[in-house]
């Protein structure tokens, strides 16, 4: 049995969900404490992904990076990368396609804590990145992890996205999903049941996991 | 020196209210801010604090500029040298008592000063433990503890021990007075209980609707004639009884209902809601023991 593009899947999903932390924490911090009349644009921006059939997503992502357009092609010359059927061209469209899932438990997790606790450290003279690495993010934990696992989780369920960017380049962009696809399409079920099985109990476990710490069921470790 | 002299339009329950303050508080002193909620109290604290920008005006903090609209200087929160304490406590649920002490200290500043701070608020018994399994007069001490640990030239309290008991509010009226002295700040409370001001606060600001109405000691402000009482008492009226020519006002006082005879002149001056001061200087008290 062929376990590439199950590794390939997880490959994936892990640099997609570091990727995904590291610019929705700032983005999150910056769309729980702005007023600035951009903020439902950014919003919808972000949002956009959850509605949005993945083969538009993929559609555009295809045009923008192909070598015969302006960016795709100064991307090529200039910088000599190749995104459209490429690992690189898979991690940008999956960090576009899973920012709602990062991004919203975190906004959320950021605008329970009471104001008074940045103003609290702001006066004891904590720059805001203090404040939010120090005070804030310690106490949205349970979000965090929700934010990572909801990320980690959907990138390893897309299908569309990749199938349009990616292609079925076997080993590059050949993921779990479109292996499922690949199989049955050539009848070849017991293939695809042996990848879907594996999604089907990884995804339960995971996301069971998320349900038993965030609802207290397992105790966190005890000071 | 103290010198606020600002303007801001505010939105509150009642509609726009123009708050339009000057205000001089010396150095060393404990000032009250006292007034109606909704009165500009606490956003008069926190436009000293930086949380806050005020429409125009000036701010100096002993010759320092912290605010001033017409030359563009606006101190960030930081780099004002002021303590906080908020009506919620603000303490970081995540950290222990010592923790959220010590987060408060920057580092140039030398480590003792913890220790001292919690042998002098008492929270040895409770050191390591987390904010949320501390009762209110607990946390309270917690939060002022760590305000002073930031060693600020100026306090500010809002409306510190308004959720607490009388008993935990007559000790930590005790704790504030001490740190007040012991580390010769410039203290500025907000407050609604006249007993309170009158024993902590060299000076008292009453607010009304954004603008200052009365400020000097807390006895001349709280009442018109000036009473020079052996002993008396603050209470709010609770009933007032006409019996034959003269009426007797129900007075509480703390716990305790006291029941108080007025003529008719004095009853014109007063209603049930009020707060009064009970005074007498013509009898010499008699004292008994209580036995409990």
């Amino acid at each position: 049995m062929d376990w590439q593009p199950l590794i390939l899947t997880f490959e994936l999903a892990v640099v997609t969900t570091a990727i995904l932390l590291l610019i929705a924490i700032p983005l999150a911090f910056w769309l729980s404490g702005t007023r600035s009349r951009i903020k439902p644009v950014i919003e919808t921006l972000v949002s956009m992904p959850l509605v949005l059939p993945p083969t538009v997503l993929g559609f555009y992502f295809l045009l923008a990076f192909s070598p015969n357009n302006a960016f795709g092609s100064w991307l090529n010359e200039w910088l000599g990368i190749k995104l459209v059927f490429s690992f690189g061209g898979l991690v940008i469209a999956s960090v576009m396609y899973s920012l709602p899932f990062m991004v919203h438990p975190i906004q959320s997790g950021l605008s329970t804590i009471p104001e008074s606790l940045k103003e609290a450290a702001y006066i004891m003279g904590k720059s805001k990145t203090a404040t939010l690495i120090k005070v804030l993010l310690p106490n949205i934990k349970p979000a965090l992890l929700t934010g990572i696992v909801l990320a980690f989780a959907h990138t390893v369920g897309e299908f569309g996205v990749v199938l349009m960017i990616g292609g079925n380049i076997p080993g590059k962009t050949k993921v779990a999903s479109i292996a499922i696809y690949d199989q049955v399409e050539a009848l070849n079920y017991a293939a695809a049941n042996f990848y879907s099985l594996i999604l089907f109990i990884i995804t339960f476990v995971i996301l069971l996991s998320v349900y038993l710490i965030n609802g207290g069921y397992i105790k966190r470790m005890p000071r | 020196m103290i010198s606020i002299q600002i303007a801001k339009q505010l939105n509150g329950v009642e509609g726009e209210m123009n708050l339009q303050l000057n205000l001089t508080i010396q150095q060393g002193q404990l000032v009250t801010l006292y007034g109606d909620s909704g009165a500009g109290k606490t956003s008069t604290l926190r436009m000293l604090a930086g949380l806050l920008n005020p429409d125009s005006g000036k701010i100096t903090v002993a010759d320092k500029t912290w605010f001033d609209s017409d030359s563009g200087i606006n101190l960030k929160p930081q780099l004002r040298n002021i303590g906080f304490v908020f009506q919620d406590y603000a303490l970081f649920p995540h950290l222990s008592v010592v923790e959220n002490l010590t987060f408060a200290i920057n580092d140039k500043q030398n480590a003792s000063l913890v220790n001292q701070l919690i042998d002098m608020m008492e929270l040895g018994s409770f050191e390591n433990i987390k904010p949320d399994k501390l009762s209110g007069g607990q946390k309270q001490r917690v939060a002022l503890a760590r305000a002073l640990a930031q060693q600020p030239e100026i306090l500010l309290l809002d409306e510190p021990l308004s959720a607490l008991d009388l008993k935990t509010r007559f000790k930590l009226q005790d704790y504030l007075l001490k740190a007040h002295k012991e580390f010769g700040l410039t203290t500025l409370l907000i407050s609604h209980d006249i007993g309170e001001i009158s024993k902590l606060s060299d000076t008292v600001f009453v607010l009304k609707k954004g603008q200052v109405k009365k400020a000097g000691k807390p006895e001349e402000v709280f009442t018109d004639q000036k009473i020079s009482g052996k002993f008396k008492f603050k209470g709010e009226v609770l009933k007032i009884e006409q019996e034959e020519v003269v009426y007797i006002v129900s007075v509480l006082i703390q716990n305790e209902i006291v029941k108080v005879i007025a003529r008719r002149d004095e009853i014109n001056a007063i209603a049930v809601g009020d707060q009064v001061i009970v005074a007498s200087k013509a009898f010499n008290p008699v004292i008994y023991k209580i036995n409990h």
